[in-house]
């Protein structure tokens, strides 16, 4: 009686939900068949899965493991307890490297953010020429990233570099760009923003075409001026992406490596080590790869938080 | 009265009334030529003074103030980048490396797609779950032991290095793709598929008959990245590939920048970009409109 009236009350109340298989085919099928069809959904999932259990779920949790072991390949990790960690600690290039990436998103957020957004509000007022614009903004996300560290290396050169000639060009002052100790990461951020803004713009244009105009409309009968209705209707209307936008590039910048490695090996005074960078000399360098897990793990542990805001909020928009 | 002559254009954050104005128009023109001019300042210049730097000669290259036009125009830079710096072995393993990873993840993501999608297998939801959980692992923080793993495969004990399959295989752990590929075959219509299977296709054949033909510009968008992915790749290929002779381009290119002259590096500069800005102008429609989808879903 009791589970009778249970299976019976809810059935016409819930929609079933979407993905479920029709209610008639899964029970009808004999046991040969359906394991038939597991083999080979199975054996569709094979390569895929295969792949991601070699080279992310097993890595993944292998980090964890090296991170508390002394390893040299060839020979057998021996535990060491925390050994790896404070290590780590203490050396001086950890602090160097924990703050230079950090000031590198910083900065690579106030440029690499406002700089698009600017430009975007801008380009989706053009009436002409637009498909230019577009592809001359994402040009430079196609040169490859060694191609672009590379060119602004010899832009940054002291000698005959483009940046030191244009400012002698307009009668300023030069600088030492990536050669300097207190200029080098801002010249560092300047070729990130420079390779990579062209996507960003690309989305936020997009995003700024979805806004109805009647708001714009509603904002100016109202007496809304124009930085008024950039306040108050553009940001509010996009701030999902802004914000989206805003955690992946926090991601994306926190895992520099090219350009610090290809331009400024690091120097001058340790003043571009970057954490991604610190772990690969601690594995190619000094040969101590549980240092490097033991730092991929405190990298790990920082950007996942990043991570799982991103898919937090992915999730609950759609 | 309040209605333009042109009623395309949307309306933006500047109204077009205000636009028809001749203050607003001569406005509009400052700001566009502007614009114009910052772009061209910004992305195209580079773009020229690499170009053309590749074309001086050295000592005109080295010459402050710069000339902004060659002197004489030679190709030299470029052919001697072709000759020293063995472009054409590099940008062959490039090659082949972003061959096979396109190759593989097509083949091995959409048959994982279409199974977590269509054939629900035991556990699907675990694996899918597992597979979307590498999305919060940034890859690059875990390329120590994966560079440990490749070294030495678990089990069959095989040292990938200095191997193209280094970049194949774990290119394939692609989630983002995969889950772009599995998402497109959800919104495929359940009756295609049982019409196919009434019809006595298989599996496989209902994969490659009916689901990939429909699919081809999620297709067409995973290509491109998967292929790019690899073109502009730098950490991992600089460390599974110790052998200069199979050396991507882009790691020959930093590993010798300090060997060879200027005008020679810059023209394998130019030389290395051309693929890919080739790819960009050629699907430049289909890139863009891509990126720009990407952010309607969030």
């Amino acid at each position: 009686m009791r589970t009778a009236s249970r299976d019976a009350a809810p059935a016409p109340a819930a929609p079933p939900p979407v993905k479920l298989p029709p209610p008639d085919r899964a029970p009808a099928r004999p046991w040969r068949r359906r394991l038939a069809d597991q083999a080979a959904a199975h054996g569709f999932l094979l390569g895929g899965v295969l792949c991601f259990a070699l080279f992310s779920w097993y890595p993944a949790i292998r980090s964890l493991v090296i991170a508390f072991q002394k390893y040299t390949p060839g020979s057998d990790p021996e535990w060491v307890g925390t050994a790896n960690f404070t290590r780590v600690f203490g050396d001086p290039e950890f602090a160097a490297a924990w703050r230079n990436t950090a000031v590198f998103t910083a900065l690579a957020l106030l440029l690499g953010f406002a700089v698009p957004f600017l430009m975007a509000l801008v380009l989706n007022e053009l009436r002409h020429a637009r498909a230019f614009f577009r592809i001359v903004v994402y040009l430079p996300v196609m040169i490859p990233p060694v191609v672009s560290a590379l060119l602004w290396k010899w832009f940054y050169d002291p000698g005959a570099g483009l940046a030191n000639e244009s400012l002698r060009a307009l009668h300023l002052p030069t600088s030492n760009w990536s050669n300097g100790a207190d200029t080098a990461l801002i010249s560092l951020v300047i070729v990130a923003t420079w390779a990579n803004m062209g996507g960003t713009v690309l989305i936020y244009l997009a995003a700024l075409q979805s806004i109805p105009g009647e708001l714009y409309e509603a904002a100016e009968l109202d007496g809304a001026n124009l930085l008024q209705r950039v306040r108050h209707v553009t940001v509010p209307q996009t701030r999902f992406i802004l914000l989206m936008l805003m955690l992946l590039q926090i991601i994306a910048t926190m895992q520099v490596f090219t350009e610090p490695f290809v331009i400024t090996g690091g120097g001058p005074e340790n003043s571009t080590v970057t954490v991604l960078y610190l772990i690969y000399k601690y594995a190619f360098l000094y040969n101590d790869f549980g240092g490097a897990c033991a730092l991929s793990v405190l990298l790990l542990l920082a950007l996942g938080a990043f991570s799982a805001l991103y898919l937090r909020l992915t999730r609950t928009e759609d | 009265m309040n209605r333009t002559p042109t009623p395309a254009a949307p309306r933006t954050l500047i109204s077009p009334l205000t636009l028809a104005r001749p203050r607003g128009r001569l406005l509009y023109w400052t700001v566009f030529g502007a614009v114009v001019l910052l772009f061209a300042l910004a992305f195209l210049f580079p773009v020229y003074w690499m170009v053309t730097g590749a074309m001086k000669a050295p000592e005109e290259l080295a010459r402050t103030p710069p000339t902004v036009v060659p002197e004489s125009w030679s190709l030299t830079g470029y052919t001697d980048a072709w000759d020293l710096m063995d472009l054409p072995t590099h940008l062959r393993n490039t090659l082949v490396q972003a061959a096979g990873a396109w190759l593989l993840q097509l083949v091995f993501c959409t048959a994982a797609a279409y199974a977590l999608s269509q054939l629900r297998p035991a556990f699907g939801k675990v694996v899918l779950g597992g597979i979307l959980a590498t999305l919060m692992v940034p890859a690059q923080a875990l390329v120590v032991p994966k560079y440990l793993t490749v070294a030495d495969l678990p089990l069959l004990h095989l040292n990938l290095l200095n191997d193209p399959a280094a970049i194949w295989l774990p290119a394939v752990a692609n989630a983002f793709n995969l889950y772009l590929l599995k998402r497109f075959f959800d919104r495929i219509p359940r009756e295609v598929l049982e019409a196919a299977q009434i019809d006595g296709a298989g599996r496989l054949r209902t994969l490659v008959s009916i689901v990939l033909p429909m699919s081809r510009p999620v297709l067409g968008v995973v290509s491109i990245f998967a292929l790019v992915a690899v073109w502009q790749d730098f950490l991992w290929p600089l460390m599974v590939f110790s052998d200069t002779g199979k050396q991507p381009v882009s790691v020959a290119l930093v590993q010798l920048s300090q060997n060879v002259p200027l005008t020679v590096l810059i023209g394998a500069m130019v030389v290395t970009s051309i693929p890919m800005v080739l790819l960009f102008l050629v699907f430049q429609r289909h890139i863009i409109a891509g990126i720009s989808a990407g952010s309607t879903k969030g």
